[in-house]
């Protein structure tokens, strides 16, 4: 059972329900700290003048840089003023087909549960999931702006934090890199390749197993082991394109396309 | 302090605010996408950029401070090259090189291999952590534009895992417009299960509250997004606040212009981008 990080009233049109946040994801990152090299004793960090003297943490102020060298400085009480207004709603704005969301919109999954009443929270589900569009929500927690995707995930409702449009690169600023035409053939078996590894998305079927191997790897080391790792091998190229096309095709046919690493 | 901390102030903050992003051009990480015994050299640059207003910590006179690591022992200040990345396991501290995680796993380190190719719907954004955009390295032009259009015209994405700074990620590859994207996606064990949060199984609902629901959704339908909607609201707020104290000469300090420490070289994201993608115009041999 996981403990909810906030609670809210999920706000669309006039009605409303009740629910808890949940975070949807868990770090399983392997965590390393920086030692100093001799000592191995965790180095520790501080703020110091270019005459290299230290400004202890209550009398640092944050400023912005106008023109090198010259700051406006913001005090702290200010940044506090700036802050959002706190607010239990989460608002939602519009509704929009999955589409018109991009990827790289989305940052961060979190659960929202039912907080007491529970069958306007399900009516909700289930509107959701017949009208098949995702919901834009603002809301504000522990004094941050926060945008995010209402959808469903089974039966419950998903709310993914997304990145603000200033973080997100305008996709028709870029242009396609070109090349020397493409030729049929190549096109041809290409299409041959792709479609041969072409499968349904099963993400349990894919495991981090570089993480334990890290782990394996220090466990061993802090018992004093050398553990042998492979030499790495220079990279070789040479082969053209219509010759490495030609090969996958030849190896698929032989059966051994699953080339799994 | 910790490792992952260090690597990302190692990377300099934006100096200005959205209009630059400091990447001192270099690519995040570079290697081959391969599929099949097709492999194509690439550079991996981040598509993504940060729009907190970079403020400086200045000292109490508003004259700029840098960040110094310092041993504990000592007291010392200590250099990079002074220092190693570590491990703690049951009361001992073992040390771990670059190298090391690297030969741990050489192959992923250096190839993002696609497996399958899977219908672009079919993955849930739930998993979804980072943008990631792709430009051919090495005069892989053809070949990268060859799988770029064979992915657009199937409407598939490739999906693979690989190793980058020391972490295995789930990737997916996408192909938009001819240029190559990656997403880096959460293995299933990083993404909790509603039944794991002790969510409550659906109860049926009353259907006049769906039919209300319903309805408030569909007046509330829109085909796109409102980009204004989605702007960073406290930053625009801080920088009209920054720029209104200016204006009224109000807290401003001038110190002497000092160079920064390490490379301090201002690059637009999109500029490093734009020219990264024109490389493989300019090698039309292969």
């Amino acid at each position: 059972m996981a403990r909810a990080i906030w609670k809210g009233i999920l706000k669309v049109g006039a009605l409303d329900t009740a629910v808890k946040l949940y975070a949807a994801v868990e770090d399983r990152k392997v965590h390393f700290h920086v030692l100093q090299g001799q000592t191995r004793s965790r180095v520790r960090q501080r703020m110091v003048r270019d005459t290299g003297e230290e400004v202890v943490r209550e009398n640092i102020r944050k400023g912005y840089e106008i023109e090198p060298g010259t700051f406006v400085i913001v005090e702290n009480e200010e940044l506090e003023r700036l802050k959002p207004p706190e607010s239990r709603n989460l608002e939602t704005t519009r509704f929009v087909p999955t589409q018109a969301i991009g990827n790289e919109w989305y940052e961060r999954p979190y659960y929202l549960g039912p907080d007491d009443d529970d069958s306007n929270y399900f009516a909700l589900v289930e509107a959701l999931q017949k009208s098949q569009l995702v919901g834009i929500v603002r809301w504000v927690m522990r004094g941050k702006d926060y945008v995010g995707a209402l959808s469903t995930e089974g039966e419950h409702l998903l709310l993914i934090k997304m990145r603000y449009a200033e973080e997100v690169l305008p996709a028709n600023g870029l242009t396609a890199p070109s090349s020397a035409a493409l030729e049929p053939k190549e096109l041809r078996m290409a299409k041959e390749l792709v479609s041969a590894l072409e499968g349904k998305f099963e993400p349990a079927e894919f495991h981090d197993e570089y993480r334990q191997r890290v782990l394996n790897f220090v466990e061993a080391k802090a018992k004093g082991k050398h553990p042998r790792l492979p030499i790495i091998k220079e990279r070789t190229t040479g082969a053209s394109l219509d010759d490495q096309l030609t090969k996958s095709l030849a190896a698929l046919k032989r059966g051994r396309e699953k080339r799994v690493a | 302090m910790r490792e992952e901390e260090r690597r990302s102030r190692k990377r300099p903050k934006p100096e200005e605010h959205m209009a630059a992003t400091q990447t001192n051009g270099r690519p995040f990480w570079s290697g081959t996408i391969s599929f099949g015994l097709v492999s194509i050299p690439v550079n991996l640059f981040a598509a993504t950029r940060d729009s907190r207003v970079a403020l400086r910590t200045l000292g109490p006179d508003g004259e700029p401070l840098k960040r110094d690591y310092y041993s504990p022992e000592t007291g010392r200040d200590l250099e990079e090259a002074e220092t190693v990345r570590g491990y703690q396991t049951g009361g001992k501290v073992v040390t771990v090189t670059d190298e090391e995680l690297e030969r741990l796993a050489p192959e992923k380190s250096r190839d993002i291999n696609l497996r399958v190719f899977v219908g672009r719907e079919e993955i849930s954004p739930l998993y979804f952590e980072k943008g990631y955009i792709l430009t051919p390295a090495d005069k892989s032009g053809k070949a990268y534009r060859l799988l770029a259009e064979i992915m657009e015209l199937s409407q598939r994405v490739g999906i693979a895992t690989f190793v980058m700074h020391g972490k295995e990620y789930l990737v997916a590859i996408l192909a938009s417009g001819g240029i190559l994207r990656a997403e880096t996606m959460r293995f299933s064990d990083e993404v909790r299960k509603a039944s794991n949060i002790g969510l409550p199984k659906r109860k049926r609902p009353p259907s006049t509250a769906v039919e209300k629901f319903h309805t408030a959704i569909e007046r509330l339908s829109k085909n796109t997004l409102d980009l204004d909607e989605m702007r960073d609201k406290y930053a625009e707020r801080l920088l009209k606040f920054i720029q209104k104290k200016r204006a009224k000469h109000r807290g401003i300090a001038v110190g002497n212009e000092t160079p920064r420490k390490g490379p301090g070289e201002v690059v637009d994201l999109m500029e490093v981008l734009k020219r990264n993608l024109n490389q493989g115009r300019k090698s039309k041999t292969e």
